[in-house]
């Protein structure tokens, strides 16, 4: 069976060699619903969000349904994460649309979404926050994983800052913007400015110490 | 302005200028909803833990959770599960759109400039802003509400150790025999909750 299949798309391959090449043939039936249901199943059974859901969604789709080929999959991932928003969302888009156009990012972000987006309705509609405060139970249970959760955010704290491998011209911008952040005044305490003025700055520097070098070769 | 509306706005620039991943989101997403009102301190500290032991994205789980309870909270009028379900899928869009317009329209621009090191100085900007996004988000958590709901001190300095013990199993892999095993996030939550109910019971 599997033989035969690849036999079939190598000889499509030859046929019709324009962007296809290499990806799966247009005309692989039911895709639409492929592509649903793979990204269904990754989202529906990968915990630990964007990071963690790198690896299986290659596997789904490099190796399992070979849709796409490795070092295609790796550009794709590129473009992902160098977009803002949910870094599995962006992933499914990119790689539906690699596909199908818009239609297969379409398909490929609804089944992203929606495991996670049923689960939590669900839970919302029983947990409340009412239902939270007043049962000594789930109070107790709250109280206790509250401060854990604080220390699930320290920890990447620390492990995004020896990846971004901070230098001594560099560390004092997350201290200043946490600082910034965390004192809460008004529009001076939006993250946002501090994601405009880093991209912003990054840009500039790079701009002119390339006009800089431009003008020591001249 | 109605209430849907601003949520739309809020997750749409959520959606526009989250960079770095999840974490690095909470701090957007904090002031976007904490700061206004439309959900408390606590709420938004459990919405981040049922959002970690729950499958999917941190940022559709949260989105989806707080879109739920949003509206409510915010209005008593829109009371029951209708409005509810009409936030959650609100907010769940609103964050997922812009994204997903922006690659699909601009997939080839990032392409053709990859190379180029626009995108690479952008990003080189971006990084120790984004550790610090976390950071804050970790600082606007250390509050009262989350550690000494009660005003009482024991709890206080109870919640501190759960912080630090919390801390050291998430960061510090643990030797077992030649293995080194780093504790999964979802087994932390689980461990806490269970010491919270043989504490605070």
């Amino acid at each position: 069976m599997y033989m035969k299949e690849t036999i079939e798309k190598e000889k499509e391959n030859e046929t019709i060699p324009t962007d296809y090449s290499g990806s799966i043939p247009p005309e692989e039936k039911h895709i639409y619903s492929k592509l649903f249901a793979t990204f269904f199943k990754i989202g529906a059974f990968t915990f630990g969000g964007g990071w963690a859901m790198i690896s299986i969604i290659e596997r789904e789709i490099v190796d399992r349904h070979t849709w796409i080929k490795r070092d295609e999959f790796l550009d794709l991932l590129a473009i992902a994460q160098s977009m803002p928003g949910i870094l599995a969302v962006n992933i499914a888009t990119v790689v539906g649309d690699k596909l199908k156009g818009w239609k297969g990012s379409l398909m490929a972000s609804l089944g992203t979404i929606l495991p996670s987006f049923l689960i939590i309705l669900l839970i919302a509609i029983f947990l409340t926050p009412d239902m939270i405060k007043n049962n000594r139970v789930i109070a107790a249970i709250f109280m206790g994983i509250r401060p854990a959760v604080v220390a699930l955010i320290i920890a990447p704290v620390i492990t995004t800052a020896k990846a971004a491998k901070l230098g001594w011209k560099t560390i004092w911008i997350p201290f200043l913007v946490a600082l910034m952040i965390s004192i809460d005044i008004g529009w001076v305490s939006n993250p946002i400015l501090y994601i405009i003025l880093g991209g912003l700055g990054g840009y500039l520097i790079w701009h002119f110490s390339n006009r800089k070098l431009k003008k020591i070769k001249q | 302005m109605n209430f849907y509306l601003k949520l739309i706005w809020a997750y749409l620039k959520i959606g526009i200028f989250g960079f770095g991943g999840g974490y690095a989101m909470l701090s957007l997403v904090e002031k976007a909803v904490v700061d206004p009102g439309w959900i408390s301190e606590t709420m938004f500290t459990d919405i981040v833990a049922i959002s970690q032991m729950t499958p999917g994205p941190i940022g559709i789980n949260s989105a989806t959770y707080i879109g739920y309870v949003a509206p409510h909270s915010v209005d008593p009028a829109l009371q029951g599960p209708v409005w509810g379900v009409i936030g959650s899928v609100l907010a769940t869009l609103a964050v997922t759109v812009p994204s997903f317009i922006l690659v699909l329209t601009s997939s080839h621009f990032i392409r053709s400039h990859q190379e180029s090191g626009v995108i690479k100085s952008i990003f080189s900007g971006l990084r120790p802003v984004i550790v610090g996004l976390i950071a804050s988000a970790a600082i606007l958590l250390m509050n009262a509400s989350n550690f000494n709901p009660n005003g009482i001190n024991w709890q206080l300095w109870t919640n501190i150790a759960f912080c630090v013990v919390a801390f050291l199993l998430a960061y510090f892999p643990i030797k077992i025999g030649s293995k080194k095993i780093k504790c999964h996030p979802i087994l932390i939550i689980i461990f806490a909750g269970l010491a919270g109910f043989l504490i605070y019971y």
